[in-house]
């Protein structure tokens, strides 16, 4: 039984009474965001080594994916980084519209952005509200959650769902907005930016936030970029790439925005770089609605986009019944899918989300992989702890913004 | 194609052959020899950012044949061009191993151990390749094609070595 | 004999008496943080026990009592036990000593000021023994941040204290409050500005409340010492925290905010003012934990070593001087 991780006991000779302490902090801790495990290697308090352990919210997301068709694995897009969940969507939908070569309506495509928009403020917002719990500060934690609230209402507006939305759809979205919808969102629009000069009042010139946040985990650009750092942790260290600007998907092409960058790579800078971003985010929302007045009254979905409903089942595929699930009925095959592969990324408020999939002219894909930001940021963990005490492993598990349904997939 | 004739020309003996897809430029390499090519793609060319490192098992694919199973994917991205490169490598059933790049990106170390876990391609001159995903004394590589999606249902190791010791104890 | 009985009678009920007052205070005390950060937080707080839920504290303590009392297996059992009597009497204790109103207080000894600090020294090792015993590591993590703690608060709020002590020229608390009294301010607040700064935070510090939580650092070491205690045991390291609140308050306003003086008399409520005082510094604390992030283990040390000690010495050396010259 190798669960446990073996320990080298470093020995320093027989008489010494040195030995490394370790501590095993999670998977079940109220900081590491989820089911993390770290396996510490401490001096005092004083990290010499770090090893995160995932893999306890695995559920074989790829594996089930090869088993669903198109359309249903966008509703296990949403299990991955569930706090943003429409943007998850959205890079399931690029992929596969790639691949299927289909044209997305502009109307679509201007939702799209509001969704994946709201997704990231939410995201922030939480990351946010965590951060500042994780290093003491209890009330932005609420701040922020009432400010997320808001906007899971909307969610609820626009889709039914909160969390899990599976709303953004293979051609386009599921539906087109209610008027009062947009109501909602432009006076959410108005309000919002007060709000986040309230945060910033709350801890941006905080003594005590600065000093547990200047210089803390420094990563240097060479140093992001081989650690695989994306998103708002890259450009904390000065780097502006950002894959609505590179790579442009959806209607990030017509729409205007400034791409923040920090300058010393700390954590500080990070926070930084989140906060201009949640204003951005803030501000794309509004230019799109002004633009979804031009495209009123245009479908929501490409004509020629796949079956929204279940496929038709047929009954004899299976040749035995199953022991315990009894006769499988598998959706009937339609070859409508071309031969080949493809690949899409955009900017979830995480990092860079990308999906590969190959496809072998069958409605299911043959292989779907989906690089998330979270998995490669819990990686740069041990690298960005080294030195460090506990209590800034904490702030830079909450600066690298983890989720960990969206490392183990 | 630009990029695919200057490898071309640059490792005759590593690149195999390339085409392009709809986001990017496709190059399919040799084994032997990619690091050179990693290396010099990733030094002078300017491809520093590795997106995505992952394997692809390609038993009974219908479309194609291909005489190596498994496939390894590298995506490169060069911020300055802002260019998409997808590196190939394929890798045979019998002796599964690819080149690590850990060297180049210490991002790719989680990936190659990923690509381990579930595809059983061992990587070389990888510094520390376990399980990442999957418990450690995991038997079988799940993202396989032959690997069941049902199965008899079946107690894991460990847990029966668990039920064992305090069913003794009473 | 008649005037012992009588003397005696009086001590034991004033005794009863303020130990049932304290100990609703400290229920009371849980319940207004509680609420008043729900206040700042935008949210209702405790609100199902009783009207506006004010039974609320009773229920914990009925819900804390009836609990099992679970002891882990391979504690040092003993101290186990003890360590949250240990904390809770050490943090209570003090109460005793504070001047309540003219010519009231339990027991009025000549070392009053050095007992207390005594005793809030001695319950850092209710904490750092419920570290040890718990045989958890972060429950050892925690009780060692808490010695850290007490070396080098302990110092920064002796000194504080010693520059009223100098001004006072006694360590009689209720001399202490008559000597406020007859001096030119009225409080020592004014000619002590920097002696209170360093004691308020070094109060905050010693009674392990944000910004320097750190032995129970929640998001860090879960719950630091007493991460292994539940029921009774853990309800007792509560009581414990905000007794010594209430104590350090107490002191506060002896030693800096003129006792029991008040800018007029109130009837028939001698202790009026002392009671508005106390209640306003507890505010104060609840205020802070609302607003502030905590410190690191290092940067507290920092603040104790770099600012508090140098500025309680420079105080105390300002003091000396001034007395010597006037």
């Amino acid at each position: 039984m190798s669960l446990v991780l073996e320990v080298n006991k470093k020995q320093k000779g027989k008489d010494s009474w040195e030995e490394p302490f370790y501590l095993n902090m999670g998977p079940q801790h109220p900081s590491t965001h989820g089911v993390l495990r770290l396996f510490l290697e401490l001096e005092g308090e004083t990290i010499v080594n770090c090893d995160p352990i995932i893999g306890y919210l695995h559920r074989g997301i790829e594996k089930l994916a090869e088993n669903l068709n198109y359309n249903q694995t966008i509703v296990l897009s949403d299990r991955l980084d569930y706090i943003s969940s429409a943007a998850n969507n959205v890079a399931f939908a690029l992929a596969f519209e790639k691949l299927l070569r289909l044209e997305v309506p502009r109307r679509a495509k201007l939702i799209r952005t509001i969704v994946s928009e709201m997704a990231r403020i939410c995201s922030h917002l939480l990351w946010l509200a965590t951060h500042a719990l994780d290093i003491g500060a209890m009330t932005v934690f609420l701040y922020c959650f009432r400010d997320r609230e808001w906007l899971l209402n909307i969610y609820e507006r626009i889709c039914g769902a909160r969390l899990t939305h599976s709303y953004v759809r293979v051609g386009g979205v599921r539906r087109d907005f209610e008027p009062e919808v947009i109501e909602e969102l432009y006076r959410f629009v108005e309000e919002f930016p007060k709000r986040i000069t309230d945060y910033e009042t709350l801890i941006d010139t905080n003594r005590i936030w600065l000093k547990r946040t200047k210089n803390i985990a420094v990563v240097s650009t060479e140093e992001a970029f081989n650690l695989g750092l994306t998103g708002p942790c890259l450009r904390g260290s000065g780097v502006s790439y950002d894959v609505r600007k590179f790579r442009p998907y959806d209607a990030y092409s017509e729409v205007e925005f400034e791409v923040p960058i920090g300058q010393n790579g700390d954590t500080y800078d990070r926070y930084r770089v989140r906060m201009i971003e949640l204003r951005q985010s803030n501000w794309i929302i509004k230019q799109c609605l002004d633009r979804l007045s031009e495209t009123e009254g245009e479908a929501v979905l490409a004509e020629n986009s796949p079956d929204l409903l279940m496929p038709e089942k047929v009954r004899e595929v299976s040749a035995q019944p199953h022991p315990k699930l009894g006769v499988m009925f598998k959706p009937k095959e339609k070859e409508i899918v071309p031969v080949g592969e493809a690949f899409a990324s955009i900017e979830s408020p995480k990092g860079e989300l990308s999906v590969y999939v190959v496809s072998d002219g069958s409605s299911r894909p043959w292989r779907l992989r989906i690089r998330t930001p979270s998995f490669v940021h819990i990686s740069a963990i041990s690298h960005m702890t080294k030195g460090h005490m506990i209590a800034d492993l904490v702030a830079i598990i909450g600066t690298l913004d983890i989720v960990l349904g969206d490392s183990d997939r | 194609m630009a990029l695919y004739e200057e490898l071309k020309t640059k490792f005759p003996e590593i690149v195999k052959e390339g085409f392009q897809e709809v986001d990017g430029e496709v190059v399919v390499c040799n084994r032997e020899g990619f690091l050179d090519l990693i290396t010099w793609l990733k030094q002078e060319k300017g491809f520093i950012h590795l997106i995505d490192l992952c394997g692809v098992d390609y038993l009974g694919y219908k479309p194609k044949t291909f005489e190596e199973r498994f496939e390894v994917v590298y995506h490169v991205y060069n911020l300055d061009e802002k260019k998409l490169l997808r590196l190939k490598v394929r890798v045979p059933e019998e002796d599964p191993w690819q080149y690590s790049i850990t060297s180049l990106w210490k991002e790719a170390n989680w990936f190659e151990r990923e690509c381990f876990d579930m595809f059983g391609i061992v990587f070389k001159g990888h510094p520390d390749l376990r399980r990442v995903l999957m418990p450690e004394d995991w038997k079988g590589y799940p993202l396989r094609k032959d690997y069941p999606l049902f199965s008899e249902e079946e107690d894991w190791e460990p847990y029966k070595v668990l039920l064992e010791k305090y069913k003794r104890r009473g | 004999m008649e005037d012992l009985w009588s003397n005696l009678f009086w001590f034991l009920a004033g005794t009863v008496i303020l130990l049932i007052v304290s100990l609703l205070h400290v229920a009371y005390l849980t319940y207004a943080e509680r609420k008043i950060i729900a206040r700042m937080q935008q949210r209702l707080g405790p609100n199902r026990v009783g009207p506006r839920g004010l039974l609320q504290p009773i229920a914990d303590m009925l819900k804390l009592l009836t609990k099992e009392d679970i002891i882990p297996a391979q504690v040092d059992r003993p101290v186990f036990y003890i360590a949250p009597f240990i904390s809770l009497v050490c943090a209570g204790t003090g109460i005793a000593l504070v001047p309540l109103w003219e010519n009231f207080v339990i027991s009025n000894i000549n070392v009053g000021l050095l007992f207390i600090l005594a005793l809030s020294s001695l319950s850092a090792y209710g904490v750092i023994l419920s570290g040890w015993a718990s045989n958890s590591r972060y429950a050892f993590l925690g009780g060692l941040r808490a010695s850290a703690q007490v070396i080098s608060y302990e110092i920064a709020m002796s000194l504080a204290l010693l520059s009223v002590v100098l001004m006072a020229g006694s360590l009689n608390l209720g001399d202490i409050v008559r000597a406020q009294i007859n001096s030119p301010f009225k409080v020592y607040l004014i000619p002590q500005l920097i002696g209170f700064f360093v004691f308020i935070v070094s109060a905050v510090a010693e009674c392990n409340r944000t910004p320097f939580d750190l032995p129970e650092a929640e998001t860090e070491l879960v719950a630091g010492y007493f991460v292994e205690y539940s029921g009774m045991r853990f309800a007792l390291f509560y009581l414990a925290e905000y007794f010594g609140m209430l104590v350090m308050s107490a002191l506060a306003v002896t030693c800096f905010l003129g006792g029991w003086a008040g800018p007029f008399e109130v009837p028939y409520v001698p202790f009026f003012w002392f009671v508005v005082k106390v209640y306003a510094l507890l505010f104060f604390y609840i205020w802070i934990r609302a607003t502030l992030p905590r410190y690191r283990y290092d940067q507290l040390m920092d603040l104790g070593w770099k600012v508090l000690i140098p500025l309680g010495l420079i105080n105390l050396f300002l003091t000396a001087l001034i007395k010597l010259i006037f």
